[in-house]
């Protein structure tokens, strides 16, 4: 059981800027995200699109963003647990226990959830046997590149994850490639290659086709395509890999009885706490009258929540507003002379 | 102004006047429309606005850009009249748009 003062669930921006609040404060946090590196919807979605409403930062895309934040935040020097989902949280005295998918357990007096939509998962396919055979013969991405040698491999998808799988498994197994439309996305390099190995008989490119059913029993023995004027054709398969991006699901948060509006987590707007004592809920997942879903607000409620979580965790001392430009304790923390 | 129909998939509709300058999203999410997500809160990002333009409408709305059909490509069961609500613009041309959502978002 590790034991500290919060836990932060999310390492997004407003995840990221917790630890800051938090730690010039004195306070001790672990970040959790469901991801496998900080930055969330900021390096996910768009980290090559420029943000414009950072106060005093004019222009900074969504990786640099995330970068300075880490900057900003090292002299704290906290643990990240990524690749790793809050499954359950439970309450324990004056303190909250959680519990991730890896089995590891927190216990703290404070959560702060800065989750953003919610967990980010890859896009599933739809059809219902897809399930079964996930893992076996379906997947989302790909471990080790060994266990699809000397196979027969279905790829869908248009994009990066696509191609760049393509051209790879294509040294060594059957790959075809089938997309929904015939344009391809990737860089021109990658687009040559595929056209170049396609020419030469080394890879399949069926277009405009989607996936329609899936046939086989314990293993996938074929599927079958189809085109947008309803034309079908049967492929016999191994494996399919499916890359349709991520999509983010808010998962077990719903079950933790808190108060819910729609997809949003209720919060006061004095310090962003939940219905539950000492579990508080910042950026794009809160709601409250006049919400905005902006970076900006997301760093202003951490800000308050962090005075909240100050006084359960410190319950014997007095909370001291101070400034970071002429706080000795503040600069000592961030270990400035 | 523009009256814009919503039909889910199972055949019920909404009509909602929407202003002028909204998105046909905005629209959805404004007046509790189910079936459009807009997980990423409309910056082209997630695809899980996406709805199905009633065919005669396709040709009034200004062309998807290369963003846009990039991210329909992960759509839920994407079709050839498929576009992300997000990404439309709402004018008095429109008035009378029809869209459907699709069965699911993710």
């Amino acid at each position: 059981m590790n034991k500290t003062d919060v836990i932060i669930i999310g390492a997004g921006p407003i995840g990221l800027f917790a630890v800051h609040q938090l730690g010039i404060k004195g306070l001790k946090a672990v970040v959790i995200d469901n991801l496998d590196k900080a930055g969330g919807q900021c390096i996910e979605l768009y980290p090559d699109k420029p943000i414009y409403d950072i106060p005093a930062v004019p222009e900074c895309t969504g990786k640099e963003l995330t970068d300075r934040l880490q900057v900003q935040i090292k002299p704290f020097k906290t643990n990240f647990y990524f690749n790793e989902r809050v499954e359950e949280v439970k309450s324990d005295k004056e303190n909250w226990i959680v519990k991730t998918n890896k089995k590891n357990h927190f216990i703290a007096p404070n959560i702060i959830i800065a989750g953003g939509v919610g967990s980010f998962e890859p896009r599933r396919i739809s059809l219902k046997d897809a399930a079964k055979f996930e893992g076996k013969s379906i997947f989302y991405s790909i471990k080790n590149k060994d266990d699809f040698k000397n196979k027969n491999i279905c790829i869908f998808g248009g994009g990066d994850s696509a191609l760049d799988w393509g051209l790879e498994l294509s040294k060594f197994s059957n790959v075809t490639l089938i997309h929904r439309r015939k344009e391809f996305r990737g860089s021109e390099h990658t687009l040559n290659e595929i056209n170049k190995l396609s020419k030469q008989g080394k890879i399949r490119i069926k277009t405009p086709f989607q996936l329609e059913k899936i046939n086989g029993n314990k293993k996938i023995q074929s599927i079958l395509i189809k085109d947008d004027n309803g034309k079908t054709e049967e492929i016999n398969t191994d494996i399919i890999l499916s890359f349709f991006g991520l999509v983010m699901k808010l998962g077990p948060i719903a079950e933790w009885g808190l108060n819910m509006d729609k997809k949003t987590i209720s919060v006061n707007p004095y310090n962003f706490e939940t219905n539950k004592k000492g579990i508080f809920a910042v950026g794009d997942i809160c709601n409250y009258s006049g919400k905005l879903k902006l970076i900006l607000s997301g760093f202003h409620e951490v800000a308050l929540a962090s005075v909240e979580c100050f006084k359960r965790a410190r319950p014997n001392e007095k909370y001291k507003f101070e400034f970071t430009t002429s706080s000795k304790t503040i600069q000592d923390r961030l270990g400035k002379k | 102004m523009a009256k814009v129909t919503y039909i889910d998939s199972h055949g019920n509709s909404k009509s909602i006047e929407v202003d002028n300058g909204l998105t046909v999203m905005e629209g959805a999410i404004q007046n509790n429309i189910t079936g459009i997500d807009a997980d990423c809160g409309g910056s082209m990002a997630c695809a899980t606005c996406h709805v199905y333009v009633e065919e005669k409408w396709l040709d009034k709305l200004v062309k998807p850009e290369d963003g846009e059909i990039d991210m329909i490509d992960m759509a839920f069961e994407p079709k050839k009249n498929s576009r992300l609500s997000c990404q439309i613009i709402v004018s008095d041309e429109l008035d009378g748009l029809t869209v459907i959502t699709p069965e699911k978002q993710s």
